[in-house]
């Protein structure tokens, strides 16, 4: 209870503070010369977020860069190793299991969540507005639960119990009536199956987003270019795909791109599962067991330099279409 | 396209919904049910059982009791509060700050700072994490404040994190706000100050909620910042449940428990907010 009271009062006290700094600022600037107020105005305005910015994303994300070129001693000090922690990543058994994971997440998940939230969001089109709102909440709600709630759920249906044993895990149970004997799901490694089952989960977290997103899109296509393949005997099938996907295209690109940097960025949902075993481990998973679990500063440094190199083309695609966009307003 | 042909494609896309909208409860419906089972049940058999032969089956609110007890989860549900209002909270004002000066002043730059707040939207946490932890711990040998290991370094970072986001949606709703509305009131001698408060921020409360509803579920749901900055000391529910996991002994019961409790505020928050949030979601098509 008292914390909640601590961060009650912080949160009173930091809106008080805030509103006071821009107060402040703000009787500050109304006494300076107009020419030079109105040249200053803007920056109390995003000047405290820049500084935010600058102060936690920006400079430590150099920092970070830096110290992938770094190698650190136990006193804190750091002397300059070249590329010798990329070396060292590269080498690790895991190395190379890391990366076709990372690329099967980045080629099947976001193509999957896309293909799904499309069908869903089609189908819903076609029943009742009342019953749409339904079935559009249960496709949404597992968005709002956490990679580890959702974890937990997730072990439910691929628990192992030895043969014999009692399975309480619903996969186990179908397969066993099936005809088939218990799985321990998460070892089979043939064809990256258990790495598979571990991209269910982000689909079930996120197909709810793109049915959203895509439903929408959808319904703001017009009617009359619906009705005009219709008049040309178009089938249901050619209407969707030659109609309707051209219309909703930046739509279905700006959900992809989404739900691809989520996929490039898993680690939760690995880490409660698998814990990186069985090959299984992705980039962001690495970084945090050679940091928190190993304690190598230069190796995990190395994986989240590989991780920003990875994200930075789809951030120039996302800063490059924004200004398109916006030159189009 | 004939009546009867309407009815059967709606009927036929009535039915594929009932069965996917199945297939993608089933795994909720599942952990809520193994939560009602008493240990020994939960350990023996599926929670399928149940929906078989519901009267057969002893409901046990005891798991319940045990882990908001005997497990802290009491005290980590307070945590996750503690973390999450300050950190949902607080950004607002600055974003709302930061949103108003990108749409309605015009300034050397605003593109470019633009620019690089939408090409923040995508850049991952784990690059800011260790230089941060570090900073915090260097601020505390020269000032003896501890920041690390508080709530105040969650509220920081993700405060620092949500910005891009925040902007982007607000500065999205605030182009709606027609222009002669902000010059009217310049006509009138209002300062950009006054216009803000009195004008823009009360204009932009749908937009305001929706990104706190979206900052509200991020940060409670979050396990990576609560893990390095808080840590252990005042563990949140991400945190106390993977800890769990990780403990079969307490068995199935206790830990599907544990995962509803901390459902429930997102549950909650979803079927009560879902228009908003839906609505948030819709204005900031990234992250």
């Amino acid at each position: 209870m008292k914390d909640l009271l601590t961060a009650l009062q912080a949160v009173v006290a930091g809106i008080a503070i805030t509103a006071l700094i821009y107060w402040l600022l703000n009787l500050l600037i109304h006494r300076l010369p107009e020419r030079i107020k109105k040249k200053v105005e803007p920056y109390v305005f995003i000047g405290p977020v820049l500084l935010l910015i600058g102060i936690f994303i920006v400079i430590p994300t150099i920092q970070s860069i830096r110290l992938s070129f770094m190698e650190e001693e136990i006193d804190g000090s750091t002397t300059r190793v070249g590329f010798q922690n990329f070396k060292d990543l590269f080498a690790e058994d895991y190395f190379p299991n890391m990366v076709v994971n990372n690329l099967m997440w980045i080629a099947i998940v976001p193509f999957m969540t896309v293909a799904i939230g499309l069908a869903i969001a089609q189908f819903a089109n076609n029943v009742g507005s009342k019953s749409e709102k339904i079935f559009k909440s249960i496709f949404f709600m597992p968005m709002t639960i956490s990679f580890v709630s959702a974890a937990v759920i997730w072990r439910y249906i691929y628990a192992y119990a030895p043969e014999g044993q009692d399975q309480v895990g619903l996969l186990n149970t179908l397969w066993m009536k099936l005809g088939g004997s218990p799985q321990a799901w998460f070892q089979i490694e043939a064809f990256r199956f258990n790495n598979l089952l571990l991209m269910v989960i982000l689909i079930w977290l996120s197909a709810g987003y793109s049915m959203v997103l895509l439903s929408a899109a959808i319904k703001s296509v017009p009617e009359d270019t619906l009705e005009a393949g219709r008049v040309d005997g178009a089938s249901t099938g050619q209407i969707f795909f030659k109609i309707v996907l051209p219309q909703i295209w930046p739509t279905v690109v700006a959900v992809f791109i989404t739900v691809l940097i989520g996929a490039m960025k898993v680690f939760d949902i690995v880490l409660a599962m698998t814990g990186g075993n069985y090959n299984t481990t992705v980039l962001a998973q690495t970084f945090y067991l050679e940091y928190f679990i190993y304690g190598n500063t230069g190796k995990a440094m190395a994986a989240v330099v590989i991780l920003i190199a990875a994200i930075v083309p789809v951030m120039f695609y996302q800063v490059r279409h924004y200004r398109k966009f916006e030159a189009a307003r | 396209m004939s009546h009867s042909n309407t009815t059967r494609k709606s009927r036929g896309s009535f039915v594929v919904l009932v069965f996917l909208s199945a297939l993608w409860l089933l795994p909720t419906v599942g952990l809520f049910i193994t939560s009602l089972r008493s240990k020994g049940e939960a350990q023996t058999s599926g929670w399928w059982d149940v929906l078989l032969n519901p009267f057969s089956q002893n409901w046990d609110l005891s798991s319940y009791t045990t882990v908001l007890t005997e497990n802290k989860l009491a005290t980590s549900f307070i945590s996750s509060l503690a973390v999450t209002v300050p950190a949902t909270i607080l950004p607002l004002l600055f974003a709302a700050y930061a949103a108003f000066g990108f749409t309605f002043l015009t300034f050397r730059g605003r593109e470019f700072f633009f620019s690089v707040i939408i090409g923040l939207l995508v850049v991952p946490l784990q690059g800011a994490l260790v230089p941060v932890l570090k900073m915090f711990i260097s601020f505390t040998d020269k000032t003896s404040i501890e920041i690390s290991g508080q709530y105040a370094a969650a509220w920081f970072v993700h405060s620092a994190f949500a910005m891009p986001l925040a902007i982007y949606i607000l500065r999205n709703y605030m182009m709606t706000i027609p222009n002669t509305l902000i010059e009217a009131a310049r006509m009138d001698g209002a300062s950009n100050f006054t216009i803000f408060w009195r004008l823009v921020l009360p204009i932009s409360v749908p937009a305001l909620a929706s990104f706190a509803i979206f900052q509200f579920l991020w940060v409670w749901n979050d396990y990576l910042i609560a893990f390095v900055f808080v840590g252990n000391e005042r563990p949140v529910l991400t945190y106390t449940l993977l800890a769990m996991l990780g403990q079969y002994g307490e068995g199935w019961q206790a830990v599907a428990a544990g995962s509803f409790i901390s459902l429930s505020v997102p549950l909650l928050v979803f079927f009560t907010l879902q228009r908003y949030f839906i609505r948030g979601l819709t204005a900031g098509a990234v992250k």
